[in-house]
């Protein structure tokens, strides 16, 4: 069986021997691995660390972070450290305060007696501590469902539209002859062209001239007519047949039910792709809700994590928890429909 | 009830014109085909029908009610695609039953409509599969079922059997001209196929690049083409036809000597009024109608009206067993083909004498439409049983 | 009895499935009689106008009309938001963006920031373009070959790409502080603590390095397409011809993913001339203005300030418009040779 194993992973170049390139690529790949999970994974292990935790340097691996306990007569926990005894025994003390170079310590079974110990005869206790009140707190102290209602809001409601609007008009488009049919095609072709950076102003002035700056809505219409969705599913459709539409016609079917009930359920899987996409565009956008959303009660999650960031005491703590729960929605979506999203750029070669 | 007329009815595209003036009378309860190449304007013009194509001049006329400007939806026909267009998406049941629903049929009589449909078509065990789980012959079936439920007025096919192998295209023929006996519709069918143009029809329309060649039933227009184009569309293997000039004309028929110092002369039982000697001209012969006399095989021997006696060189032999070829050469060279039922004893490099009747001849001029001239006789192929309908 | 089964999770399925197929109901029988009604009036195919109308307004609105508006903010001054209330000024704003005693020297212009951006723009571009293609070509290159897993591997890759600039600049700012992990390997190793995003060789360094490791996987990806459409016979024939691997990658390889090289180049190139968001976060643009590039600069002057200067804003737009047009071109023009080709 191992035997199998091992034949299995070294079944390379045909020849049954681990060439040197093969050397190679597996390094690669593992030092790949490494270097682009290795940084997520390292914020989320950090995510679950305490504040005082995080302060250490050099930073420990694992969430471990300093004991403490409550000894009688302190409000407050207080850390427990290892103290050097003079006959070198080592015993386990609370530390109530330090004053320069000494710190003050209490036996937690002896709360009464203090005893000055030198700060470099006393070591910290580690214990193995998962701070989930890094989320939890989230919850509580800040506005963060405000912000992940903000988040799920403009992506879903966007998403919806897009997928509604944009396959409207690549029906349109591609399933009907009408005069002026290629110059509305090149209309959106051309849009295609037009990077959203470069009418960051004027954008800015018809959203605020509409009213909806600090609103929701200031970044869903802007971006739900994407180009990009209209040509996919464009190309889509134009794969259904022709005579399915007649025979609906034939059947008595108004255009907007053979839009609705035929080429909408036959372009599922474009469908998909596009919305897998414009989830994954919303939920991440930064530079133009930036633009548009300026009070804290509209901020989307990106939003929000840089304002916090910015702020002069960064927390990282609740910071690093926030990253978390933003990137965590992409990663599943990923995990279950990395297929689709795969092939969908490999095809489209869109982004 | 459904009477459908065309008139003038031209169909026009930036690049040209598809349908140019189309008349055509169409009767309730009749099977009409059309027939001819590709590119002939046949689909196009049933989708004018349909109304899935708009008219660009011209009247189309149901039940005396022009129906130009009706949308398709609201004309009352249903028609059969040549990829069946069932919709993937849906089971066969909802297949059927969405276009009764979209006139807000009530459900329990789309349930009785389908049942009734599915029986008939025996697609009865079917109705919960998806189309993609369906055979060909079996799709072939759903999709007349669909036109079924709807009680069309008139059935529009566009070529519906093409898509199947040969064995389920002659069972399909056959049950489809059941159903036009057994519904009694008007039934328009296109197809480029004239075989099954000659099994199915009532009535043949004959098109080529956008216009009417002729129009009649199936073996008039075998026996009586009235151009060189339907004559040759008509009919399998191909007619031979053999360039030459009129020699004389008179009561019995038009003398053509074929074109080439040694080719023959051939006398053709048509009338030549009209005509005169030394024009240009076509003869056109039935591989069907050349007998060979002394072929021991076959139970053809002299024709009985006599006629024109032609030496042939066999060229290549094809032999089917119940039936056979033979690719020969008039003395000058010419290729003519030869259709002898049964088996032939005749090899490759023999110089045979073969029977042409004049009676089975054509004629056809060489002017623009390529008119035949009319024949004298009751064609000889013809079973001479006495005509019923006076 | 049934009601004993049908615990929570599937009441809520049911209520959600429900909602969903009486929305799509709505939506498909209340905009019905309309479009009936429209279709009767603007006959068979001119209704496809009404299909278009909704995505027509919204380009119209926000991407066509902008156009327009970016030119009239360009030639008008003033701090006005409103069109009307601007004055119009000319070529002002370009003679302000351009007036400089040596275009080679930032420091003589008037608005040296925009040169500053227009520079730092210049050399990230040409560096990150070069180290982006490259990484892509190397890992689609490992990734094409017979591996195993290669499925999770190209995941590996491609993760990234998915994470929101923000995330990806906050993932590597915590890495990268003073008390980061990163100091705490070097320190480890007997190095000593950088100040990574405080030295402006350093944080140009990882603004590019942060770059390239977000937006690698989706380059790969194009390029690993194009390396698996190379059909393996052509492979097989080079073996039998015995070329050196090294001679079957210059000489078959590349020219075939020739044209996916080249559309790489173009998407990366225009990516990158419009970054923002992961170095607006990670770095600010700093420090000092070090790694400000002309997407931030726009952002700076038009909305980041308490003075927002929309003109000289939208004169740099069109500055910006220019360089993409001109790359874009490029690109339209590689795409075509990938057709021909």
């Amino acid at each position: 069986m191992a035997n199998r194993v091992v034949q299995f992973l070294t079944r390379t170049r045909g020849h049954g021997r681990f060439h040197l390139t093969d050397w190679l690529t597996y390094g690669y790949l593992t030092i790949g691995v490494f270097l682009m999970f290795g940084p997520v994974m390292w914020l989320a292990l950090s995510s679950f660390k305490t504040e005082a935790a995080l302060l250490q340097f050099p930073p420990p691996l694992l969430p471990y972070g300093p004991a403490e306990a409550e000894v009688e007569g302190y409000d407050r926990p207080l850390p427990l450290y290892r103290v050097e005894k003079e006959d070198g025994s080592e015993t386990i003390m609370a530390q109530v305060r330090r004053i320069g170079l000494i710190a003050q310590m209490v036996d937690p079974d002896d709360p009464g007696t203090i005893v000055k110990v030198n700060v470099k005869k006393r070591k910290r206790v580690e214990e193995f501590q998962l701070a989930t009140e890094n989320y939890s707190d989230l919850w509580r102290q800040f506005d963060f469902p405000q912000y992940l209602w903000n988040s799920v809001f403009i992506t879903i409601v966007a998403t919806i539209l897009t997928l509604i609007f944009n396959a409207m008009a690549a029906f349109a488009l591609s399933k009907y002859q009408f005069r002026g049919r290629t110059a509305v095609f090149l209309f959106i072709i051309g849009a295609l062209m037009i990077p959203p950076t470069i009418v960051l102003v004027p954008t800015y002035l018809v959203v605020s001239g509409m009213g909806l700056l600090n609103s929701p809505w200031g970044v869903i219409w802007p971006a739900i007519a994407t180009p990009t969705g209209v040509f996919m599913l464009r190309q889509y459709m134009l794969t259904i047949p022709d005579d399915l539409i007649d025979a609906a016609r034939m059947d008595n079917a108004s255009e907007w039910r053979i839009f609705w009930r035929i080429v909408m359920p036959l372009s599922a899987p474009a469908l998909a792709v596009l919305a897998i996409f414009s989830v994954m565009w919303r939920w991440n956008e930064f530079l133009w809700p930036l633009i548009v959303l300026n009070r804290s009660e509209e901020f989307t999650l990106p939003l929000a994590l840089n304002a916090f960031q910015g702020e002069l005491k960064t927390q990282w703590n609740y910071l690093l928890a926030m990253t978390v729960l933003t990137l965590l929605p992409v990663t599943f979506v990923f995990a279950f429909l990395q297929r689709y999203i795969t092939s969908g750029i490999a095809s489209a070669g869109v982004k | 009830m459904a009477r459908l007329q065309l008139k003038k009815v031209v169909k026009s595209y930036p690049s040209g014109d598809v349908i140019r003036g189309v008349d055509l009378d169409i009767d309730d309860r009749e099977f009409v085909v059309f027939v001819g190449p590709s590119g002939c304007g046949k689909s196009t013009l049933l989708r004018m029908i349909s109304g899935l194509e708009s008219v660009s001049s011209g009247e189309i006329i149901i039940d005396d009610q022009c129906v130009n400007d009706i949308p398709a939806a609201q004309r009352g026909l249903a028609m059969v695609f040549q990829s069946y267009a069932l919709y993937p998406h849906m089971t066969v049941y909802q297949n059927l039953a969405f276009g009764l629903e979209n006139i807000r049929t009530p459900r329990d009589t789309i349930a009785k409509k389908i049942a009734e449909a599915a029986k008939m078509l025996q697609i009865d065990h079917l109705l919960d599969r998806k189309p993609t789980a369906l055979s060909g012959g079996q799709r072939q079936r759903v999709a007349i079922g669909r036109a079924i439920v709807r009680e069309p007025k008139i059935f529009l096919f566009d070529e519906p059997l093409s898509n199947l192998d040969a064995e389920l295209r002659v069972q399909m023929r056959a049950e489809i001209s059941q159903l036009h006996r057994q519904l009694g519709n008007t039934m328009i069918y296109v197809t480029h196929d004239q075989v099954e143009a000659m099994t199915m029809a009532d009535k043949i329309v004959v098109l080529r690049s956008g216009n009417i060649e002729q129009v009649g039933a199936p073996l008039d227009l075998y026996n009586r083409p009235e151009n060189r184009f339907v004559a040759g569309f008509i009919g399998s293997p191909k007619m031979n036809f053999l360039p030459g000039v009129i020699s004389s004309i008179d009561s019995d028929g038009v003398q053509v000597k074929l074109d080439g110092d040694e080719e023959p002369t051939i006398l053709a039982r048509v009338d030549g009024a009209g005509r005169t000697d030394g024009e240009k001209v076509t003869v056109g012969i039935r591989p069907e109608h050349i007998h060979v006399p002394g072929d021991q095989s076959t139970g053809r021997t002299a024709a009985p009206n006599g006629g024109n006696t032609v030496k042939l060189a066999v060229k290549h032999t094809e032999q089917l067993g119940s039936e056979s070829y033979l690719f020969a050469e008039l003395s000058g060279g010419k290729r003519v083909v030869v259709h002898l039922p049964g088996q032939t004893s005749a090899r490759i490099g023999d110089i045979i004498d073969v029977q042409i009747p004049a009676p089975s001849c054509h004629i056809f001029q060489t002017d623009r439409g390529e008119m035949a001239l009319p024949r004298l006789d009751a064609p000889i192929d013809r079973p001479t049983t006495p005509q019923t309908d006076q | 009895m049934n009601d004993k089964f049908a615990s929570w999770p599937h009441r809520v399925l049911a209520v959600v499935t429900g909602a969903l197929r009486a929305i799509t109901h709505l939506m498909l029988n209340i905009p019905e009689r309309p479009m009936r009604w429209a279709q009767r009036v603007l006959g068979g195919q001119r209704i496809a106008w009404l299909f278009l109308t909704p995505n027509l307004i919204i380009f119209s609105l926000f991407t066509f009309l902008p156009i327009l508006i970016n030119f009239y903010y360009a030639v008008t001054g003033g701090v006005q938001l409103w069109p009307s209330e601007r004055p119009f000024i000319g070529t002002e704003n370009f003679q302000k963006l351009f007036a400089c005693d040596n275009y080679f020297d930032y420091s003589t212009c008037d608005q040296d920031l925009f040169w500053r951006a227009i520079y730092n723009s210049m050399k990230f571009v040409s560096i990150q373009v070069v180290l982006m293609v490259l990484f892509s070509l190397i890992t689609a290159l490992v990734l094409n070959r017979k591996i195993v897993g290669r499925g999770f591997f190209r995941s590996v890759y491609f993760f990234p790409v998915l994470l929101s600039p923000v995330v990806v600049a906050l993932v590597w700012r915590w890495i990268l502080l003073r008390d980061g992990v990163l100091n705490a390997i070097i320190e480890s190793m007997g190095g000593e603590k950088v100040l990574w995003l405080l030295d402006p060789s350093w944080s140009f360094f990882w603004v590019i390095f942060v770059t390239v490791w977000a937006q690698m996987g989706f380059y790969t990806l194009i390029l690993l397409a194009g390396l698996q459409a190379i059909p393996r016979d052509v492979y097989e024939a080079a073996q039998m011809d015995r070329a050196s691997p090294w001679r079957t990658f210059r000489k078959i390889t590349l020219p075939l993913l020739m044209p996916n090289m080249i559309v790489v180049l173009a998407l990366a190139l225009i990516r990158a001339v419009q970054t923002f968001d992961e170095v607006f976060v990670l770095t600010g643009g700093g420090p000092g203005s070090a790694t400000t590039f002309l997407v931030q600069y726009i952002y700076n002057t038009g909305f980041a300030q308490q003075i927002q200067r929309f003109g000289l804003a939208a004169a740099a737009s069109l500055v910006l418009a220019v360089v993409l047009f001109i790359l874009t071109m490029a690109q339209l023009r590689a795409s075509r040779s990938k057709i021909d080709g």
